[in-house]
């Protein structure tokens, strides 16, 4: 706080901004000081170092060989595992999370269920990384509840059946847990958005429930549906800890790769280490791209 | 316009005690399988198992330590392992620096953007952002490549520096809901008159943030606060690649090597969780009633 202090002098000058703002900035930006140095420091510095290291061999040359290094099978199978586990995740996660959100904004369940909803998805959200993994080994592990539960009533051996939660399954499974609710938190206010107006229209013209969801209701959510797919697709790649903490390092997703390359180089080459740190910034760069123009999509219809 | 507002409920005798408008015209009261109800309450139970079934399994199988019967031994364990006790307050002191830094950090910013520059307001949002869409084990190995020890500042080198690293990592990656938090709260008060007020009165800036300012945005600052708490303390990407004794990495060495304790150990962890949010909910709902109580 002493740095705003330092600013005071900045004030008394500051009525006359319009006019002299070019003799003025540089007082008025000792304001932000603090912030744009942590920012440099700790957040822009180390992720261009990773991504102009990327292109430069080890003497200091520019170089696009570590990018061509991605993809060589060593790299683009694990980076295409996380794909498919990020797709599927989102995808899945949208569906049932939507399927929630309609169910207590549209469905006529008591407004007690929605906001115990409301309230357990900003819990459940945040419950990821390695804790989930354990709740999800103790209930579907080899010797989890459902997995015991499941055998002893019914004689189901989920493993006979082919369920292996330190799989690529279980991993979507188990992803869920987080993406479900992100889902419903984002998409709620979306649903309320739906006007009650446009239903009686529709219903007066003669509409079914049906054709109102899928002519009116589906189109005006469909950006948001898109972009919270593309929140989620980000949210889900970017993920270490539960993934390690639930196969150890049986499933080679891209993280997991880096992680391992971060400890170790186990890949041989340090600055292919900066390719793979890269081509995952480049990924979730796009989805959140991808989010923030569907996002203002959206938002024209729920002024 | 009443007409035809009214004319697609008429077939309805009234409604629905707590319900919603008439999902279709051939809505009875009677439940049938079209009746979008009878699916939510569907969708509603099969929610319900997905999420409380792990829950459950997590709690019942940290119960299972001694044989034939249900007992605390895995918490007695985990409570009286002095590994736990060591990197447990290593991840709360830590935690509560990453509150303090982020507060000192992020308060000033929000308030002299809205104040003095609201134009770079989009800006700085959209760095505050970027802890979002860059992964964190690519920030953390930037954190390696820059602040290792033969680099200008050798941040790595000693237990200190590396802690002050890691601290400025969680600051980075609670960024995003600290800023968004405080910078919502300023949106509810008048952020320039405040300041005039105070000016016109020979407040310094010092008076102004710490006496004018944060008491206005402490219910924010809170919700921030928990959050933050919540992220840092069961983390593990940062903590373990830059090799510090946190809680996150010690979960993971219990799950290799123990049987029962991990699923404690998670059930732990989700109650700070829940605590956490239900202290924002309470801090929420507190400032709602004094809000009212001042008008």
């Amino acid at each position: 706080m002493t740095e705003m202090t330092g600013a005071t002098s900045a004030d008394s000058a500051g009525a006359a901004r319009p006019a002299r703002r070019p003799l003025r900035l540089p007082t008025t930006w000792i304001g932000i000081a603090p912030f744009a140095a942590f920012a440099v420091l700790f957040l822009i510095l180390p992720t261009l170092n990773i991504v102009l290291g990327a292109f430069r061999t080890p003497e200091g040359a520019f170089t696009l060989g570590n990018l061509a290094g991605l993809f060589t099978p060593q790299i683009l199978g694990p980076f295409w595992i996380s794909i498919k586990l990020s797709l599927i995740s989102a995808g899945l996660g949208c569906l049932f999370g939507l399927l929630l959100a309609a169910a207590v904004t549209r469905g006529g369940l008591p407004p007690a269920i929605r906001s115990a909803l409301m309230t357990f998805s900003g819990v459940a959200s945040q419950f990821a990384g390695v804790p989930l993994a354990f709740a999800f080994i103790a209930t579907l592990g080899r010797l989890g509840l459902v997995t015991v539960l499941l055998n002893e009533l019914f004689g189901i051996r989920l493993m006979a059946l082919g369920f292996n939660l330190i799989t690529f399954t279980g991993l979507v499974l188990t992803y869920l847990y987080f993406q479900i609710p992100l889902m419903v938190l984002i998409i709620t206010p979306a649903l309320d958005g739906l006007k009650r107006e446009w239903r009686e229209a529709a219903e007066s013209l003669g509409a079914t429930g049906a054709q109102y969801w899928r002519m009116v209701a589906l189109p005006v959510l469909w950006p948001s549906l898109l972009g919270t797919f593309a929140l989620l697709f980000a949210n889900s790649f970017g993920a270490v800890a539960t993934a390690m903490a639930l196969t150890g390092s049986s499933l080679s997703i891209a993280p997991i790769i880096l992680f391992a390359q971060i400890r170790g180089d186990v890949l041989g080459n340090p600055h292919l280490g900066y390719a793979v740190a890269f081509g995952m910034i480049v990924i979730t760069g796009l989805a959140n791209l991808a989010y923030i123009l569907l996002r203002a999509r959206a938002e024209r219809w729920l002024k | 316009m009443t007409v035809q507002d009214l004319s697609p409920r008429a077939p309805v005798a009234g409604p629905v005690p707590g319900s919603l408008p008439a999902p279709g015209p051939g809505r009875r009261f009677r439940p049938n399988l079209a009746s979008p109800k009878v699916w939510s309450w569907i969708a509603f139970v099969l929610g319900l198992l997905y999420f409380f079934l792990p829950l459950i399994g997590m709690f019942e199988f940290s119960l299972r330590a001694r044989r034939g019967e249900y007992s605390f031994d895995a918490y007695r364990n985990v409570l009286s392992d002095p590994q736990f006790v060591a990197t447990f307050s290593y991840s709360v002191v830590m935690a509560l620096c990453t509150i303090v830094l982020g507060v000192l950090i992020v308060a000033p910013t929000a308030f002299w953007v809205r104040l003095k520059l609201p134009w770079l307001r989009p800006y700085v949002e959209f760095v505050t952002l970027l802890p979002l869409v860059i992964p964190p084990i690519v920030i953390v190995f930037g954190y390696i490549r820059l602040y290792n020890t033969s680099s200008w500042l050798p941040m790595t080198g000693t237990a200190m520096g590396t802690n002050i690293l890691l601290m400025f990592g969680y600051a980075t990656l609670s960024l995003p809901y600290m800023y968004r938090a405080v910078d919502t709260g300023l949106r509810t008060i008048d952020v320039g008159t405040l300041t005039e007020a105070a000016q016109s009165l020979g407040a310094g800036w010092g008076t102004i943030l710490g006496r004018i300012i944060l008491p206005n945005v402490l219910v924010s600052i809170l919700s921030g606060a928990f959050l933050t708490f919540a992220i840092v303390i069961g983390e593990y990407v940062l903590a373990a690649l830059l090799n510090r004794p946190a809680f996150g990495p010690y979960m993971v060495w219990m799950g290799g090597n123990r049987a029962y304790e991990p699923a404690a150990l998670a059930v732990i962890a989700f109650t700070i969780t829940w605590a956490c949010m239900g202290l924002i909910q309470l801090a929420t709902r507190l400032s709602k009633h004094n809000r009212v109580e001042r008008r």
